[in-house]
């Protein structure tokens, strides 16, 4: 044994079974091209040179000689700063196959040593775990004999959704008999495309997505609507007639609003919506966390602060004391911006106090919605813990709040729209349809439109997850030029269209057997069932087995 | 599937003439139940004055019978006439018929000073506190109807089985409208209050298919907090429920509750006259909307008769006869044999659009579009 000042260890020490992701390279094939090196992310690869002692017996002739191999091959870096995010960018440039990201099959030991320098450990992402209690969820109410099953292909759907307060029968009529004031509504498709800021988007994501958005209303359509995120929105799009495609968001850190104000004399039309956000489902209690390496000088004019520092959001807005006073604030004064022609509702994180928020709202009557987001919402930045142990699933929460509406006849006054996980596994329009069928008017879905619509690598095996530090290999969720030309808007703009169109289909799928066609199936509970005796007590929907 | 069929005539008919009807169209059911509603009566035995509110219902016990008379003389209702069915028992499927109900009252002293709301209201809360008490008793108390010029019958077995079971053929009871609907619905189990047509305040449908969107319909109904709107041990029961609303509650006219159950689409109203008026009504009443595939057929308290499709009109409905005689059914033999001699050319399917009205005078079927005003409401 030798001492142990001899082997070059220390506590933050790793090896390659200690990373969560392990690089395999296949040497023979490696053309040294250098293009996985460079494309590389977190530089977490180097071409690095070694020697091989290469020993050289003469046994007839008793003699020992030694020569030497040199040669040249990636090697993995082990630091954490460097380590592997499995992003698999080196395999999509290798041009012979030679190099992959492989998930280490062992416990990895990065959760004990992230914290290098008393940092936590922020990241992109939502939480990792790829559970899906809305992936349980079937449609088991089948029309066959007892009625026709509609035809998907030929019947024809009614699809859309209303976002907006919607007065009770009654007081419709009386408002109407005096020429009073009725609540703003939308008629609109209800996948939404969530709240992702201009900031945490890459300017040719954004561009990407309303061309998209544009051309799914104008061209075939499917009322698509967006939402900005807290950061503002771009001038041209202010000004234009597609913000009438884009729900507007306010929040703690009211980035941009100075711009939005300050454009609405020269609005063409008015926005979707304005979405106040007070809760993100990825990180309750949490506000925005916009970190200085994304702040470009587009940024910063935008959202009218100094190029590269750090905008970390309030976890609440300032003027909140109490959500009484918010609503009555926030709510009102915005609607009042708009001349009460824009519906304006709150978004909250998942949470035991949902109901509460709720029962305010109803008694409120500017608020036009409640966007609930659960506890598997993504995010472009935020700490570890509050993404992986904090919040509440979206599924239970939505349910309590919709049964509970319904106790008071007061289901189709607020809708609700639920978020949070939705198409975690890729399975968005049944995610998305069974939460309508506990409830939800709408969806909103924001990570599986970056990775859907433009091949966002992340993962909750924690793979890439880098969002936050401006380095996203797909340009995404990036600031820099250099990374964000990797993304042409146009693609992006095409998927949003191919995304769009099957999801219309697979609705028309779920609907035609549960011989629904006319409106959306919200809170049809008795269609849907799951295999879990707990979960279809506490959703009191069908259990199946 | 259940068949459906309505006879409305100037000249009071027996309502056997309508199960026979029925018969034509046994094959689309499967003798599991019959309802059948009389408007307009008329008694061989008794002066029937038109005010005056009927019960009708089965007391399966006599205890249940003892406890309806004792309920009935606390509430200050005086017994006028009872009618007594010539029940053949052994032709009765059930064995728990201790006496098929068809009693008419005179109201309470007290109810003269109330105008005719608090009256209406007061009969459907009695109708209510005796259906729960029966409930409460192992269901030994149904009840269909208490309400004037009107009389419901439901029973298990094949129609016309039933119309003999209870001496129907005798002509003892006529009635100018008469509304029948063969087979329960088995889906939901055999339950009295399942049976079609159902009835509330005067107004009363029956419907074949089945409601796709009835669990939101019925929650949405549920949170409206109106004691009448319970039950619902039949998916249809709600298209009653949501005629009483629009009529009754909102007070709007009959042909807007073809808008409410299937509105016209966003662009389809961006040029209907009175669209914007519409647009909001769809969005208010939103969780009414059905999806069929149903022939709704109903009937008002002025004997008017109606009936509409859903919008993908995938159940079939038919309206023939002649002045002074409708029929309406949901096979065309059915209104062949409820009216045979009429100009079948003239006969009418209606479509997705349409609602076909036959006022009370009967001259005419009226075919109402929704792309057409409707008649002009204050608001619209």
């Amino acid at each position: 044994m030798v001492t142990i000042r001899s082997i070059p260890s220390t506590p933050g020490s790793l090896t390659y079974t200690d990373l969560p992701w392990i690089i395999n390279h296949i040497e023979d094939r490696c053309t040294l091209c250098g293009k996985c090196t460079s494309v590389c992310p977190t530089s977490a690869i180097y071409l690095g040179y070694r020697r091989q002692r290469i020993p050289q017996i003469d046994i007839y002739n008793k003699d020992r000689k030694t020569s030497y191999r040199t040669f040249a091959g990636i090697r993995q870096r082990l630091d954490v700063e460097h380590r592997c995010i499995g992003c698999g960018m080196c395999s999509m440039v290798c041009p012979n196959e030679a190099i992959t990201p492989v998930l280490n099959s062992n416990d990895d030991r990065l959760k004990f040593h992230i914290h290098q320098g008393g940092d936590a450990w922020k990241r992109g992402g939502r939480r990792n775990s790829r559970e899906s209690l809305l992936d349980n969820i079937i449609f088991t109410r089948i029309s066959m004999l007892t009625d026709p099953a509609l035809d998907a292909g030929r019947h024809e759907f009614y699809l859309n959704t209303i976002l907006g307060r919607i007065l009770s029968p009654e007081e419709y009529l009386k408002r109407k008999e005096k020429g009073q004031w009725i609540p703003p509504t939308r008629e609109i498709f209800p996948f939404i495309i969530g709240s992702m800021s201009f900031g945490a988007m890459s300017p040719n994501m954004w561009l990407g997505l309303l061309q998209g958005v544009a051309y799914c209303n104008e061209v075939l359509g499917i009322p698509v609507v967006m939402a900005t995120g807290e950061g503002g929105c771009p001038p041209w799009v202010l000004k234009s007639p597609f913000l009438k495609y884009i729900i507007l968001q306010i929040a703690s850190g009211y980035f941009g609003w100075d711009e939005i104000i300050r454009a609405i004399p020269d609005m063409q039309c008015d926005p979707a919506a304005i979405e106040i956000k007070y809760g993100q489902g990825a990180k309750p209690g949490d506000g925005g966390l916009l970190m200085w390496y994304k702040v470009s000088k587009l940024i910063a004019r935008l959202r009218g602060v100094p190029q590269s520092v750090d905008l970390p959001s309030p976890p609440v807005h300032q003027t909140l004391y109490s959500i009484e006073e918010s609503v009555m604030k926030m709510i009102q004064s915005l609607s009042m911006a708009w001349g009460f022609r824009v519906p304006v509702y709150p978004k909250i994180s998942g949470s035991n106090s949902a109901k509460s928020v709720l029962n305010n709202l109803v008694r409120n009557p500017y608020a036009s919605a409640l966007l609930i987001d659960g506890v598997d919402g993504g995010t472009g930045a935020a700490y570890n813990v509050s993404m992986d142990a904090m919040g509440y699933p979206i599924a239970s929460n939505l349910r309590e709040c919709y049964l509970d509406l319904a106790a008071q006849g007061k289901q189709n006054e607020i809708p609700l729209f639920a978020a949070g996980g939705v198409g975690k596994n890729g399975n968005v329009t049944q995610n998305g349809m069974a939460l309508i069928m506990l409830g939800a008017s709408g969806v909103h879905i924001g990570k599986y439109v970056m990775q859907s619509i433009a091949g966002c690598l992340g993962s909750e095996r924690n793979r890439c997850n880098v969002c936050n530090l401006g380095i996203c290999p797909k340009g995404i969720t990036s600031q820099n030029p250099k990374l964000y030309r990797r993304l042409d808007p146009d693609q992006v703009a095409q998927r949003v269209v191919d995304v769009f169109q099957a999801i219309r289909t697979e609705m028309k799928k779920i609907m035609a057997p549960l011989g629904r066609s006319q409106s959306l199936p919200i809170g049809m509970s008795d269609a849907i069932g799951i295999n879990d005796k707990a979960a279809a007590d506490k959703l009191k929907i069908n259990y199946i087995c | 599937m259940c068949r459906l069929a309505l006879k409305t005539s100037s000249t009071p008919f027996s309502p056997y003439s309508v199960l026979e009807a029925m018969e034509a169209m046994q094959e689309g059911y499967d003798g599991s139940g019959l309802g059948l509603l009389l408007r307009g009566l008329e008694f061989l035995d008794y002066n029937y004055q038109t005010k005056d509110p009927i019960f009708s219902g089965i007391a399966h016990t006599h205890e249940a019978l003892n406890r309806l008379d004792s309920f009935m003389q606390e509430k200050g209702f005086t017994l006028k006439y009872d009618h007594e069915f010539n029940v053949d028992h052994s032709k009765v499927e059930a064995p728990d018929r201790y006496k098929y109900l068809l009693r008419i009252y005179n109201f309470p002293e007290i109810w003269k000073d109330y105008d005719k709301d608090r009256i209406e209201h007061e009969l459907m809360m009695t109708r209510l506190e005796l259906r729960r008490d029966g409930e409460n008793h192992n269901g030994d108390l149904t009840l269909f109807s208490f309400w004037p010029e009107v009389v419901i019958i439901k029973e298990v077995g094949w129609p016309l089985g039933i119309g003999d079971s209870l001496g129907l053929s005798d002509n003892r009871i006529k009635a100018r409208l008469v509304m029948a609907q063969g087979r329960q619905n088995t889906n939901w189990g055999i339950n009295l209050y399942a049976c079609h047509p159902f009835f509330l305040q005067g107004v009363s449908t029956m419907t074949n298919g089945e409601n796709t969107a009835f669990i939101p319909i019925k929650e949405w109904l549920m949170g409206v907090q109106f004691p009448g709107y319970i039950g619902y041990q039949s998916d249809s029961e709600v298209f009653t429920h949501i005629l009483h609303y629009t009529i009754k509650k909102l007070k709007l006219p009959l042909e807007v509750y073809k808008h409410i159950i299937t509105p016209l689409k966003t662009e389809e109203l961006l040029d209907h006259p009175q669209g914007d008026f519409l647009r909001g009504l769809r969005d208010v009443t939103r969780k009414l909307i059905i999806d069929g595939p149903n022939c709704v057929i109903g009937s008002l308290q002025d004997e008017t008769c109606f009936m509409v499709m859903d919008h993908k009109k995938l159940r079939p409905g038919t309206v023939g006869g002649k002045e002074g005689e409708w029929a309406m059914a949901s096979e065309m033999c059915g209104v062949d044999a409820m009216i045979p001699e009429r100009d079948r050319s003239l006969d009418f399917q209606p479509m997705r659009e349409n609602m076909v009205i036959i006022s009370p005078d009967r001259k005419e079927y009226k075919i109402w579009s929704q792309f057409d005003p409707y008649p002009q409401h204050r608001v619209a």
